[in-house]
């Protein structure tokens, strides 16, 4: 997530000060993830140097002084909400590459592995969901971050079940002759 | 003390080279309040367990507890009793009854278990008001969504006295939303004292559960330990913020 263009869409709303921009950014996000004032400042400072803010005309640092956003700094926000992040190619997870691992080591049972990873990731899944019990104290912003997490880690969950049935079928049948290149089907992994 | 235990319970089906093993020496208790979810893929043995818990299958081997009461010393109508009493079904694809409105859907085990007509559409009202439902109640299920016609059966099958709830995938094709809401329902009841297990490949539905107890090839083999307090979370959350 760009603290940058959180910022720039808070200000979207009004000039805003710089405390006042941590507490709605603490806020909008469910009061998840805190940020520190002096993150905030760093990047009103470069915000400012880029042309999409401008502050308060007076000498007053801190506190104090106000912020807005430029037309260019709408222009940077409307075009990032727009812009799909890179997901072209996958990244490089740790995960993946320790199922990948286990079926080479001789003496150790893919499943198992995988079976270890399942639990650990279903019993963070159930803590996220302990948060959700309680509907009256689950405010709009928090509940869609823990939506996020939880769906984030289930996708997770669904890869470890398609590899285990994928194995299993795998060490029964004897894999079909390719006819796709070689070449073809090599991926590109994001570091 | 547990309200369901399976004790070294195993089926199979066929003999000889044809023999399949459903599930082998299970064990699994049940304590009354608790929610414990089994996830395994296909063909792992889910559903039989299921059956065999609530005494609509009976185990090769091994042992069914239920609020004491083993399930081989019963009779045949003792069963029957219990499945009306005690315990209640969620089914995938709800089981709702065409012919009948949802109060008479939810109404009909305690008709059959003896209770006047007029008594049993009381209990069924109270039961479809607690799920938000009591202004559908002479409604067919045909003219609800699937997402009320869950919420019907699991109005029916907590009606009552009911103690123990048995869901085989009780989400099945609704979207997540509506899945969500039908595991607050049944953790609403374990709060009530109802022991519930619910089986499904889902690992969100699953999450709700007090304990997730993992199935493969009939077996069980793994279960989740109680996760500490989410707000631990939250500070491990805070401190590697998304952010960049």
């Amino acid at each position: 997530m760009s603290v940058r263009h959180a910022i720039l869409a808070l200000l979207s709303e009004g000039p805003k000060y710089g405390l006042q921009l941590q507490k709605e950014f603490e806020s909008s996000t469910g009061e998840v993830w805190p940020l520190n004032i002096g993150q905030v400042y760093t990047t009103l400072q470069r915000l400012e140097r880029d042309g999409l803010v401008e502050s308060d005309e007076t000498e007053s640092e801190g506190p104090q002084k106000g912020f807005r956003i430029t037309d260019a700094g709408s222009t940077e926000l409307s075009s990032w909400l727009t812009t799909p992040p890179d997901m072209t190619s996958p990244p490089r997870d740790e995960l993946v590459i320790k199922v990948l691992s286990a079926i080479r080591v001789p003496g150790v049972s893919v499943h198992d592995v995988i079976q270890v990873h399942r639990r650990y990731l279903v019993e963070l899944m159930q803590q996220w969901t302990r948060l959700k019990e309680d509907e009256a104290d689950f405010d709009l912003t928090f509940a869609l971050v823990v939506d996020a997490e939880l769906f984030r880690l289930d996708s997770v969950v669904r890869w470890l079940d398609m590899a285990d049935g994928r194995l299993k079928r795998a060490a029964t049948e004897p894999p079909a002759p390719s006819t796709t290149p070689r070449l073809a089907r090599r991926l590109v992994v994001r570091r | 003390m547990s309200f369901l235990e399976l004790r070294r319970v195993s089926k199979s089906y066929g003999e000889g080279v044809a023999e399949v093993h459903a599930i082998q020496d299970v064990d699994l208790h049940v304590e009354g309040g608790t929610l414990v979810a089994v996830m395994g893929p296909s063909g792992s043995g889910k559903s039989t367990l299921l059956t065999i818990a609530g005494s609509l299958e009976e185990p090769t081997s091994g042992e069914v507890v239920i609020d004491g009461a083993s399930l081989q010393a019963m009779s045949r109508n003792d069963k029957a009793r219990l499945r009306r009493r005690t315990i209640g079904y969620v089914f995938q694809d709800f089981n709702l009854l065409a012919g009948l409105t949802a109060v008479e859907n939810v109404a009909l085990p305690l008709e059959l278990d003896g209770l006047s007509g007029k008594k049993a559409h009381v209990a069924g009202m109270v039961a479809l008001e607690a799920l938000g439902l009591a202004d559908r109640a002479t409604h067919y299920p045909d003219q609800l969504s699937g997402g009320e016609r869950q919420r019907v059966s699991i109005a029916r099958a907590v009606v009552g006295e009911r103690r123990l709830l048995l869901a085989d995938e009780p989400s099945g094709a609704l979207d997540s939303t509506n899945g969500e809401s039908v595991m607050r329902m049944i953790l609403a009841a374990c709060k009530e004292g109802v022991a519930a297990v619910v089986v499904t490949h889902d690992a969100q539905l699953a999450s709700w559960a007090d304990r997730v107890v993992f199935l493969r090839d009939g077996r069980v083999v793994d279960q989740t330990v109680p996760p500490p307090s989410p707000e631990a979370l939250l500070e491990e959350s805070s401190r590697s913020g998304p952010w960049r």
